[in-house]
């Protein structure tokens, strides 16, 4: 069965290219398994049944770096995790999205010593910061719905 | 066995210039200078039965000279008592006998403070640094070291320390 039966009766939808591939991308971001500190807590129960991250088509994370669109910072970088992070970064595929989940991520939060990396933006790029110690899974949520907006905006002559 | 009996016993064996026993609400201190820690250790861990080094850790008297004070955390398992013994260094030579020969658990917690504070352990077999990158500068936990590596930043300031801060931009 062709995708004409399935729409039935809807004719012809016409759309730009630009909006039909970034809502795509919005829509099934897979965001790396990676959590570094007490906010990664925080990240397992937003994927988990009571917040349901599934919703939004981000319920498979990805073990590998190679598979995944999005890198969820959750928690504190510690300056021997650093090029860790920025080595996992690097074998992303493009195009790629970072979160800076929680203050640690975001600025270094209460950390301001010679261990930590003070605010990941530092290493990597960072398109969304979520505020918070740690922030609540709506927080998070909102966080991502934010980068989803983002992406949906996306200019054609940014893609990657 | 109460700490009176062993200091007692510790007063006879190594009284004589050896190493000041020093009592504190029941809590026995043995002040020893660097030449002779290993003598003392010894003698504990094989006459007293001190078998088990809990800790070895180091503090930061700055600005007192001599400066560091290293303490060995004993403990006598069949005997139950515990002990402690205390070197103190100069900042101009800190360096010590390994104690690794003695308590194998040492090596790690040499390295620790070697990593941490960069008193050098002489005899030690491995004396890399254990808990930070291998290409870190300087030993954070010295005193002369800044308890915060950033400016705070605050509605007044937040421009200025933003323009100095290093974004990736790739
Ligand atoms: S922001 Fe708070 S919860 Fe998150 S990693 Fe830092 S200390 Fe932990």
């Amino acid at each position: 069965m062709g995708l004409e039966q399935k729409l039935g009766d809807m004719g012809i939808v016409t759309t730009s290219l630009e909006k039909a591939v970034n809502w795509a991308r919005s829509n099934a971001i897979w965001p790396m398994l990676f959590g570094l500190a007490c906010c990664a807590i925080e990240m397992m129960s937003t994927q988990a049944s009571r917040y349901d991250l599934s919703r939004f088509g981000m319920e498979l994370m990805r073990a590998s770096p190679r598979q995944s669109d999005l890198m969820i910072v959750a928690g504190r970088v510690s300056r021997k995790m650093a090029p860790v992070l920025r080595n996992l970064y690097d074998q992303m595929p493009d195009p790629k999205w970072v979160i800076a989940m929680g203050d640690c991520a975001s600025c270094g939060g209460v950390f301001n010593n010679y261990a930590i990396v003070q605010g990941v933006d530092e290493i990597v790029p960072v398109d969304v910061y979520v505020a918070g110690c740690p922030p609540r899974p709506e927080t998070l949520i909102d966080g991502i719905m934010k980068l989803q907006e983002k992406i949906k905006h996306e200019p054609l002559k940014k893609w990657q | 066995m109460g700490a009176n009996e062993l200091t007692q016993a510790l007063r006879e064996a190594l009284g004589d210039g050896i190493a000041d026993v020093v009592v504190f609400r029941d809590e026995v201190t043995l002040n020893v200078p660097r030449e002779r820690v290993i003598e003392v250790l010894t003698h504990l861990r094989d006459v007293q039965q001190f078998n088990m080094l809990t800790d070895e850790t180091c503090v930061d008297y700055y600005p007192r000279e001599p400066r560091f004070g290293i303490l060995y955390q004993l403990y006598s398992i069949p005997r139950n008592i515990r002990v402690r013994v205390k070197v103190m260094l100069s900042e101009y030579d800190a360096s010590l006998p390994t104690a690794t020969g003695l308590y194998r658990n040492a090596n790690w917690l040499e390295r620790e403070i070697y990593d941490l504070f960069g008193i050098r352990f002489e005899g030690h077999p491995d004396l890399r640094r254990i808990l930070l990158p291998p290409d870190w500068q300087g030993h954070p936990l010295r005193k002369e070291v800044p308890v915060t590596v950033e400016e705070n930043a605050f509605t007044f300031n937040r421009e200025r320390v933003d323009a100095e801060k290093p974004y990736a931009t790739e």
